[in-house]
């Protein structure tokens, strides 16, 4: 009896590939993301007359498109079951050192974008040395801490000025276009790709997965937690400062207090496009759906002159929606 | 043989010093008492108008409001919760008190306040139906909801602040008056705090809530309902934070979209230097009132010792930052210190 129910497990695990199902196949999360994607276009296109147009469709993109480059490390992060909510405060720090270092101390304007790709790793590897030497305390109170330190740090420097007067090339990080296609959205589009390789096809992505479900079997399996967490909440940083330069780009200047709550749209971003809070799920062509579907809903609603405070109770309820949903229909799904 | 191995690490251990940092643990309270008196004498010396009974009784009314949260995010926090939403459903609580008082004036203050507990207690129910029925992560349930009630703040205001002149002078005097000489604040304040002392030492379900929060699986086989405590504990930091936004928005005449936004922060930061465990179980009431009390002092110290206001974040990242570190610190020398005991 007991050998008859095993039978059909250790088949499924022994064979390489699991059966092809249509079922299966279309039964994806990241349908429904692409669903509701075309909802959102459908919806926009129906309110405004000048939303479906290649033009605009393309450069609503600059607008929205700085913070995702977060949101892959972030998948990352929340894959492995840990959370990062300083990105913001990463984000304000690096742009706010690019600014006094290029204006105050008379850098390069070349050196100063490295020097911001520089502390906005350096933000994240703080990140997770505390992390991995302090194990009894949680990645949310770390990150918390360091959240409100970082944009300390970022007012100590700057007070309560602005600091711009960046040079001319500068602006084409935001507003700049490579055979006609934005410069943002090339960088986007190779950076979606190296991540969901990195995530996908290499032995260190795989490690992020086992990490995610269980960190100790991990451990005991050789995989070097401790060193993945470190690289991967450095690579957080990293990123922040890539949206800080592009942010700072797109502004003109720079301020203490820019990118203010980014965190939780990047994580509402990641958890809508089927990141699993709980660890250990998800793909990452999920979150470049739901990075879409957040980013056009923004543009659509400021087409027709909905106060963008609106937004936040769509992107709430659309994160609430991708947390429930999974739960009520999981059941269903595995008979 | 096992016998032997599962000496090893233990004897190990006991070649290393009993750890010193350990004795702190049994003062923490004592600790950060300390701290806050050597804080407020050293800002004494720097400034002479600090420990007048004018400074103080600010400082007390200041710090109130941010007390009463974190007595009920301590609730949160020891059920391995944690409550991002509280800011939000303050600023709702608050613009949707004001908005009625405005329309007529003659509102029972009293009435305010339940409208207001009464309003936060709904939205702590929904967080909390979310986090025990259906089992979303307390942290992302609260953060679309914390989104949520934001964005009704915003509808609901339609972008207007609502100001001191539109409220009638009885609303004001909730937060601003006073009985017997003491701030109404502050005795609310106190009458929080011995409620929840009395709630969580004395009562059944004030025990089941640490139980929940130590060890859910024991919780369950004991018979405590792990759904019905999490569904209380949001509640009543919804209630809690119903209550302080119409104190707030008495305390400030003023009623914004804005409120508050990032208060949660502060209160999480009280809980958090007070001793509370983010991993649950843990959590007095004495050292959650004196983290609040810290970040109160700070804020009203900093500023009398000419320390540039844009330096207050970093300072407060800091102490937070050394303080959990440090609790670390001193919970590894106790376990070190236990091991060596055994080995006797």
């Amino acid at each position: 009896m007991a050998q008859k129910s095993i039978q059909p497990y250790v088949q499924r695990t022994l064979s390489a590939e699991r059966p092809f199902s249509i079922k299966q196949f279309f039964f994806q999360w990241e349908w429904l993301l692409a669903a509701i994607l075309l909802g959102v276009i459908a919806l926009n296109t129906s309110l405004s007359p000048y939303f479906l147009n290649v033009n605009s469709l393309r450069d609503a993109t600059m607008v929205f498109l700085d913070k995702a480059f977060i949101v892959f490390p972030m998948a990352f992060i929340m894959i492995m079951r840990d959370i990062d909510i300083s990105v913001g405060s990463t984000v304000a720090l690096s742009s706010v050192v690019m600014a006094t270092v290029y204006n105050s101390l008379g850098a390069s304007m070349e050196m100063a974008v490295v020097i911001c790709l520089i502390v906005g790793a350096l933000c994240g590897l703080i990140n997770g040395l505390l992390i991995v030497k302090f194990k009894e305390l949680s990645a949310v109170i770390i990150t918390l801490a360091t959240m409100i330190l970082y944009r300390g740090i970022a007012y100590i420097i700057l007070e309560d000025q602005a600091s711009g007067n960046f040079p001319e090339w500068f602006g084409f990080f935001g507003w700049g276009y490579v055979y006609g296609i934005p410069f943002i959205l090339i960088l986007f589009i190779i950076a979606a790709l190296l991540f969901g390789l990195l995530l996908h096809k290499t032995t260190f992505g795989r490690h992020i997965y086992a990490i995610g479900h269980n960190d100790i079997a991990s451990k005991f399996s050789g995989v070097n937690v401790d060193r993945t967490k470190v690289i991967v909440f450095t690579l957080a940083g990293l990123m922040a400062a890539v949206t800080a330069i592009f942010l700072a780009s797109r502004m003109g200047s720079t301020r203490p207090n820019i990118a203010n709550m980014y965190e939780l749209d990047v994580i509402a971003m990641a958890a809508l496009g089927g990141i699993s809070t709980a660890g250990g799920k998800g793909r990452l062509i999920g979150t470049v759906i739901a990075i879409f579907i957040v980013g056009y809903l923004q543009y659509g609603l400021g087409l027709i002159n909905i106060p963008s405070q609106t937004l936040l109770i769509v992107v709430g309820a659309l994160l609430l929606f991708a947390v429930i949903v999974p739960k009520l229909n999981l059941s269903r799904l595995k008979k | 043989m096992a016998v032997h191995t599962a000496n090893a690490p233990a004897a190990e251990t006991a070649v290393k010093k009993e750890s010193k940092l350990a004795s702190l643990a049994r003062f923490r309270e004592m600790g950060l008492l300390a701290f806050i008196i050597l804080l407020a004498v050293g800002v004494q010396i720097r400034n002479p108008s600090f420990l007048t009974v004018e400074n103080v009784v600010d400082m007390a009314t200041n710090t109130a409001i941010l007390s009463i949260l974190a007595v009920g995010m301590m609730l949160v926090l020891v059920t391995r919760g944690i409550d991002l939403s509280i800011g939000a459903t303050l600023a709702l609580s608050g613009m949707l008190v004001a908005q009625i008082v405005s329309a007529n004036s003659s509102f029972s203050p009293l009435l305010a306040v339940l409208t207001g507990i009464g309003i936060g207690i709904i939205c702590g129910l929904v967080i909390g139906g979310l986090v025990s029925w259906i089992g979303v992560l307390p942290i992302i349930a609260t953060l679309a909801m914390m989104n949520i009630y934001r964005g009704f703040t915003y509808m609901v205001s339609d972008g207007k602040w609502i100001s001191s002149y539109q409220m009638p002078e009885s609303f004001v005097g909730i937060a601003t008056s006073s009985v017997f000489g003491i701030n109404t604040l502050i005795l609310i304040a106190l009458f929080i705090y011995a409620s929840a002392y009395y709630f969580i030492s004395h009562t059944r379900t004030g025990r089941q809530i640490y139980a929940v929060g130590s060890n859910p699986e024991s919780a369950k086989i004991t018979g405590i309902s792990e759904k019905k405590i999490l569904m209380l504990v949001y509640t009543l930091m919804g209630g809690l934070s119903g209550l302080c936004g119409v104190l707030w928005v008495s305390k400030f005449a003023s009623a914004q979209g804005d409120t508050a936004s990032g208060y949660e922060l502060s209160v999480i930061a009280a809980c958090i230097l007070g001793g509370v465990s983010i991993a649950g179980g843990s959590g007095k009431l004495g050292g959650v009132i004196l983290g609040a009390v810290l970040i109160g002092i700070l804020n009203n110290a900093l500023p009398l010792m000419n320390v540039s206001p844009f330096w207050q974040k970093g300072i407060e990242g800091t102490i937070i930052l050394v303080a959990v570190l440090l609790n670390v610190a001193v919970k590894r020398g106790v376990e070190r210190n236990h091991l060596l005991r055994r080995r006797i």
